[in-house]
């Protein structure tokens, strides 16, 4: 396969979203308008308004409505899409399990804000944190590329008949979202074939029959039923191995996006940074891992063997790529945009400990809670982790395992 | 057309059972002889959705299903918003040339919770997006499936377990949220109310309600034996008695235009053949403690509401 | 209910239901039964279009009203409706 012609456009994270759902083919875009999120829909409703693109656009009157429709247009065999953030998406919850357990893959792209109260609208990932139960895939992004590039393939992983379940790819607020970046776009034609027209896979009916999995009414098929103990238990265990076979095609669609785009992330599920002979390391998603990657420049050009982790797909949770590219650090220092409130730290620290306990070798790992409500992450504060990093590598002891940073005392 | 569409009883009987039996409703279930009825008028290709509530949960008791056509139930308080994006993904995949049928009806279904409070929201915005689909209310007054606790379409005075005949507070306070004239309000094309017991101009006005383009709101009284408290045989008499007695006038709005249909059209010609209020509540264990003397009071106030109600309907339907 | 259980691996995806109810046979319910004095019946066939569980037939060959008791839940509509009261609800 060779690379496409690519054209450089100037376009912010939320553009490049829309961008992306433009050339997919997309049947129905439902959504309801959140800031940072409502560029995304703004400019999509440009493109339906002038005649870009055959795609239904529904205003609906909520989120919880409009993820509602999504679903049920996805069952009835269309290709759909949403975005939202903060509340928009906390609106959502109920019906993200429900997406799901329906195995609709629905695309919904996240703008990361912080939740409520008080009310923030800036950079903050408890949002999509919180739904890391709900059955979704999760892929952070790093930048708008990125953002375009992942949108793209996010399609082909929930559409993918093995999979079958909806996809969310997260953006950072403003810091993504409403930045102007030079973003490559790929030709219509090579999206237009990268993500196909939808595969329906087939499943047997009440009429005794294997059917498409669709609402047809050539061949009736009853969704959403009442499962009581008996079945419950069965059907969840069914998303989790659909979960398993994740990560084996998110790397796959990486890859043959990589091969059309000349792009890789990592190896579509972890983006070392540096970290082959790394000691001290620090592991987090989304936009900071740019800012960090300067700070790792700088540390390397003074000698110190400092890496970064970005984790691109947060779910499925990505244990064995992990292990293998951290294993050997000494240090690690996992920063959280958001917290579990009580918890001895937050989720990224949380999921990073629990997959090295069961690794061959135990790096000290330490959890750097930041940037809640879209505080800003500069160089400096992340200088500072390092520091203390080395520190832990010299004195081989953690005086505090969980810290705030960046907060006013 | 629906107008034109004669029919007899015997040729609905030839028509398939589209809700099959073996569904676990219970004896006596008002919302199930209107489902059954409804789903006679199906025309063609059709996707039915439902609501959380009495009738999806005995239709859809995993593996089992009562639907021989497609169905999906997702939540309670969207239906409207799922019959919303499968009308939409229907138009867009005919469009796209991915839909062998040239039109699929979709109809969702809904009890009270589902339309009257938890619902509103997604119903109020599916009719003023101009979904093309029929919204049927089965409205068994109360939230049946959790338990008969009261809901927006409970009547003044009735006994539910969250509204109880106290000894201080006799029943439901509050009255019946007049569901049908807010979709009128709404500007959709059609609207109506309907009862199992006229099956006849219950199944005329579902094919209108498929018929029309654009929304359309089928309000069907739904007698429901264990909620209101009557032995499970008398399901149609209750659903005839609410029309004889004005609780439940049956009429219909075309575009806005009320009209009342003939079973209430009888009673405002020839007020005479108006069955008392009374008789009503009499038959139901649910008002039971309004025949006290401490509460009769309730009676009066149940009636001035029916009473008033009805002048109104009248006066709407210009036969003021 | 199905007393041969199937697991997560061979039970149809997202709850998929793969079976009709005509298969669960609610006439079990009941304690009363629906019996027709044939002799009264005019087949005006409001029973079946009252019946909540299509639980009446209507055999148009050999026009004659056929009770379904595997799924009659003995409620008792149909005898309440017949206008020729046809219909009587026996004690099974």
């Amino acid at each position: 396969m060779a690379l496409a012609k690519q054209t450089v456009l100037a376009l912010s994270g939320d553009e490049a979203v829309a961008y992306a759902v433009k050339q997919s083919d997309v049947d129905l875009v439902a959504a309801y308008p959140i800031t940072p999120q409502t560029i995304i829909v703004e400019k999509f409703s440009e493109y339906v308004h002038d005649g870009e693109v055959n795609t239904e656009f529904m205003c609906a009157e909520s989120e919880h409505s409009a993820l509602t429709a999504c679903l049920a247009a996805a069952a009835t065999g269309a290709r759909t899409f949403t975005a939202s953030a903060s509340a928009g998406l906390a609106l959502m919850h109920e019906i993200l399990y429900v997406t799901a357990g329906c195995r609709a893959p629905v695309v919904m792209a996240i703008v990361n804000r912080a939740l409520s109260a008080p009310i923030n609208i800036h950079c903050d990932h408890a949002d999509s944190m919180v739904e890391r139960d709900a059955s979704w895939i999760q892929i952070y992004v790093e930048n708008s590329q990125e953002a375009y590039d992942s949108t793209i393939q996010a399609f082909k992983i929930a559409e993918d008949p093995d999979i079958l379940l909806p996809a969310m790819v997260m953006l950072d607020a403003f810091f993504l979202s409403h930045t102007l970046e030079s973003v490559k776009v790929l030709p219509n034609e090579a999206i237009l074939k990268f993500v196909g027209t939808r595969k329906i896979p087939l499943v047997r009916s009440h009429e005794d029959k294997l059917v498409p999995f669709k609402l047809d009414p050539e061949n009736p098929v009853t969704m959403g039923p009442l499962d009581l103990y008996d079945y419950y238990f069965e059907h969840k265990r069914q998303q989790e191995e659909a979960m398993q076979r994740a990560p084996q095609t998110i790397k796959q669609v990486h890859d043959e996006y990589g091969k059309i785009s000349g792009r890789r992330y990592g190896n579509g599920l972890v983006d070392p940074y540096r970290l082959e002979d790394a000691e001290i390391a620090t592991i987090c998603v989304g936009s900071t891992a740019g800012t960090t990657k300067t700070v790792v420049d700088q540390l390397r050009a003074k000698g110190v063997k400092a890496g970064l982790l970005r984790l691109r797909s947060y779910r499925p949770f990505p244990s064995q790529d992990i292990t293998k590219v951290v294993g050997n650090v000494k240090a690690i220092a996992v920063m959280d945009r958001s917290h579990s409130f009580g918890a001895h730290g937050s989720p990224i620290f949380h999921e990073l400990r629990h997959v090295l306990y069961d690794a061959q070798t135990h790096p000290q790992v330490v959890n750097y809670i930041y940037g809640l409500g879209g505080r800003d992450m500069p160089q400096t504060l992340i200088h500072e982790i390092y520091k203390d990093l080395q520190k832990i590598v010299k004195t081989k002891r953690v005086e505090k395992p969980v810290q705030f940073i960046g907060v006013r005392e | 057309m629906a107008s034109e569409w004669k029919f007899t009883i015997k040729d609905l009987a030839e028509k398939p059972e589209l809700f099959m039996p073996g569904h676990r409703a219970c004896a006596g279930c008002g919302p199930a002889v209107a489902y059954r009825q409804i789903l006679k008028a199906a025309r063609g290709p059709i996707i039915a959705t439902n609501a959380t509530g009495c009738m999806e949960v005995v239709s859809t008791i995993y593996p089992y299903t009562a639907w021989r056509i497609p169905y999906i139930h997702t939540a309670f308080e969207n239906v409207a918003a799922n019959a919303a994006g499968i009308e939409t993904a229907l138009k867009v995949m005919k469009r796209k040339g991915r839909l062998k049928h040239d039109h699929v009806d979709v109809v969702a279904f809904a009890g009270d919770g589902g339309t009257y409070d938890i619902g509103i929201q997604a119903l109020s915005g599916a009719v003023e997006r101009g979904h093309d689909f029929l919204f049927v209310l089965y409205d068994n007054e109360a939230y049946m499936n959790t338990g008969i606790q009261r809901s927006g379409g409970t009547p003044h005075g009735a006994w539910t377990t969250t509204s109880p005949a106290g000894r201080v507070i006799p029943g439901k306070p509050e009255y019946k949220k007049p569901i049908a004239d807010i979709m009128v309000a709404h500007g959709i094309p059609y609207v109506a109310t309907a009862s199992p017991a006229y099956w006849r101009d219950l199944i005329i006005k579902t094919r209108k309600g498929l018929e029309v383009e654009g929304p359309a709101f089928l309000h069907a009284l739904a007698p429901c034996p264990r909620g209101w408290r009557y032995d499970t045989g008398k399901t149609i008499e209750m659903a005839r008695l609410a029309v004889e007695t004005c609780v439940f006038p049956l009429w219909e709005a075309v575009d806005g235009e009320y009209s009342l249909s003939a079973p209430s059209k009888v009673i405002a010609l020839k007020p005479e053949r108006r069955k008392p209020v009374r008789e009503y509540l009499k038959v139901q264990g649910r008002f039971r403690h309004l025949f006290t003397p401490e509460f009769e009071h309730v009676i009066n106030e149940i009636e001035q509401i029916v009473d008033k109600r009805w002048s109104m309907l009248l006066k709407k339907c210009g036969m003021a | 209910m199905t007393s041969k259980q199937k697991g997560w691996k061979e039970v149809p995806i997202a709850g998929v239901c793969w079976t009709p109810t005509t298969d669960y046979l609610t006439g079990d319910w009941r304690t009363f039964k629906p019996v027709l004095d044939r002799e009264k019946c005019t087949k005006c066939l409001l029973c079946y279009v009252y019946c909540p569980d299509g639980a009446i037939e209507w055999k148009r060959k050999e026009e004659e009203i056929e009770f379904n008791y595997k799924y009659c839940k003995g409620c008792g509509i149909c005898a309440n409706e017949c206008t020729q009261e046809a219909i009587k609800m026996v004690l099974e």
